[in-house]
């Protein structure tokens, strides 16, 4: 990061805090086939996707967030990152390539950009399900942290979504680490990142 | 409107005063140990005890020896609850009671004897932010310790029915603290009239500088030293005395008894003028705090459909300073445990801002902030998924 005492975040951050690009505005009237939410006003975020793709390419998409500076400008920066996309390698975009377009965020704000992918998949698996293609890309760049099950972060993140809220609940929906139990901790982070997004 | 420079976080720290700040500078050159016998050293001393009178008169204390100087409100309220932890050791009573709504540096001590088990309560405060009397009385026994209860607010500014509260303790037999970090300077506080056992002191946050504060202990309360060394403070607190901090804590308590009055009308003044400003700018914004008992420098505002740290970022674009009570700026996932004492819900006290002025606040400064405010909320409802 540049002089954070210049700003609290980089020069990028503040750029797209203070001149945020394709917000969604409904006089403009957006024309989209795709939307997507998530997280929770309680935390102090959230953050939804409108997209117009076209032959699974992303054309345009526009936003909407409820957040801090660093949530609003990722958002920001993921809207221009996706236009012209296809969907798959939209739907791969981790959060830490938002966070190095933007220049670097403090730690505490990465869990901000963690959210605009999430809405930006939830809005590509609404096209998707739309289209009778529901769960298309479930797996795609998904990260196996159960290797004995072959259960991925996205298993977990699906599992918090229909109602595991700790490790039992999570257990009883995937029987993650039931065999050697070497994930749990890393597993247990995951889970808590997922309840306090879907769930808190 | 030009841009402008407006501190409003007086809660958080005030400027040290020009007039302070000159004579702890010429103070700088007594270098003595004021626990010192020699002639320099005396001299150093009786400035201190100077410094002593001045703080025991802001509170009305007519005894100085009760002003006990620390390093600040945080030592002096732990010092409080470390006597507890002594007292409650060897005694029988070992009840704590407190609130929900206090500073983070009492809800911590509380809980640590509550991990060294200690039976602590915390009471509820109402949607002004008042400590629920009639809980306060089911929660006093005979078994109660401490009742310590915060005299007014930091973050919403509602200031406390001393006299009620300290009825009810003192009927109980506990000892009565009360943190009046934010009160001290701001309204008239009388350790008498309160009937407190301890009370919390902090300089800073009347214009003089950081790192030093008070307690003051009544006759006959007892007190175990946090920190333990020499004769400093009678064995209450030891160290080399702080010269100039203490000179600056007893000037700046002349200046504010001083003013005090003045300080009330004028600084009120343009708390309603912020308030009812703020109120027309920006629909569907609403105070938070108690709407009469309330510090007179000190307006919490929520504003629906926005979250705080982008409030406070955008108002710092324009050089406004202010805080929030949004968790995004705390570092922790949970909003501000006062606002969600008073029952706003999470999403009103993301998108809280506390306003708090200080005898350099002008009309002008207020009138920036009003035409500011409008289209900052605006700007953030227009990009946010929260309708309100």
């Amino acid at each position: 990061m540049s002089d954070a005492f210049a700003w609290l975040y980089s020069d990028v951050v503040k750029e797209h805090f203070t001149n945020p690009k394709n917000v969604f505005d409904p006089a403009e009237g957006f024309v989209y086939n795709a939307e997507g939410m998530t997280g929770n006003i309680k935390c102090g975020d959230q953050m939804m996707f409108r997209l117009r793709i076209e032959g699974d390419v992303i054309v345009d998409a526009r936003w909407k967030t409820y957040g801090c500076a660093s949530a609003i400008a990722s958002t920001s920066m993921l809207s221009e990152v996706i236009k012209g996309l296809g969907i798959k390698d939209a739907y791969n975009i981790k959060p830490d390539d938002i966070v190095k377009r933007l220049g670097g965020l403090p730690d505490n704000k990465i869990h901000c950009s963690v959210l605009g992918d999430k809405a930006l998949r939830a809005a590509i698996d609404d096209y998707l399900e739309k289209n009778g293609r529901s769960g298309e890309f479930r797996n795609e760049g998904a990260r196996i942290i159960c290797s004995c099950l072959n259960i991925s972060d996205r298993d977990i993140e699906e599992a918090v979504k229909q109602g595991a809220r700790d490790w039992a609940g999570l257990q009883d929906r995937t029987k993650i680490g039931t065999v050697c139990g070497g994930c749990k901790e890393s597993a247990e982070e995951l889970l808590h990142e997922y309840v306090h997004i879907f769930a808190e | 409107m030009e841009q402008r420079f407006v501190y409003m976080d007086y809660n958080a720290t005030t400027p040290l005063r020009p007039e302070v700040k000159a004579e702890m500078i010429a103070d700088l050159e007594v270098y003595a140990n004021a626990s010192s016998m020699h002639e320099a050293g005396r001299r150093a001393r009786s400035r201190i005890e100077q410094s002593r009178a001045s703080v025991a008169r802001l509170i009305g204390a007519t005894d100085p020896e009760r002003v006990i100087f620390t390093s600040g409100g945080s030592e002096s309220n732990n010092t409080v609850f470390a006597t507890m932890f002594h007292l409650g050791r060897k005694g029988p009573r070992r009840g704590i009671v407190t609130t929900k709504i206090e500073h983070p540096c009492v809800l911590n001590a509380a809980k640590w004897l509550a991990d060294e088990g200690f039976p602590v309560t915390f009471v509820d405060v109402d949607e002004y932010g008042r400590i629920r009397l009639d809980q306060l009385e089911k929660a006093v026994g005979p078994d109660t310790l401490l009742v310590s209860v915060m005299a007014a607010n930091n973050e919403i500014g509602t200031v406390q029915d001393m006299v009620a509260v300290s009825r009810i303790a003192k009927a109980s037999g506990a000892f009565f603290h009360s943190d009046a970090t934010q009160s001290v300077g701001k309204i008239h506080v009388d350790v008498n009239e309160w009937g407190v056992d301890y009370m919390t002191m902090s300089c800073h946050k009347l214009y003089g500088p950081k790192g030093i504060g008070g307690l003051y202990v009544k006759t006959g309360a007892p007190l175990e030293p946090l920190i333990r060394g020499g004769h400093q403070e009678h064995g209450f607190r030891a160290g080399t005395y702080n010269n100039q901090g203490i000179l600056g804590f007893g000037l700046a308590a002349d200046l504010a008894r001083e003013e005090l009055d003045e300080y009330i009308v004028r600084i009120g003044g343009l708390r309603a003028r912020l308030r009812d400003g703020i109120l027309a700018a920006v629909p569907k914004s609403r105070v938070n705090g108690h709407p009469e008992h309330v510090l007179p420098n000190t307006l919490n505002v929520s504003f629906p459909g926005a979250e705080g740290e982008a409030i406070l970022l955008s108002m710092d674009i324009e050089g406004i300073r202010v805080s929030t009570g949004s968790a995004c700026a705390s570092g922790s996932l949970e909003p501000s445990h006062v606002l969600l004492a008073t029952g706003v819900g999470p999403e009103l006290a993301h998108g809280s801002i506390r306003f708090s002025l200080g005898r350099d606040s002008t009309e002008a400064d207020v009138d920036y902030v009003i035409s500011k405010i409008g289209p900052i909320i605006a700007r953030l409802r227009k990009m946010s998924t929260v309708s309100y």
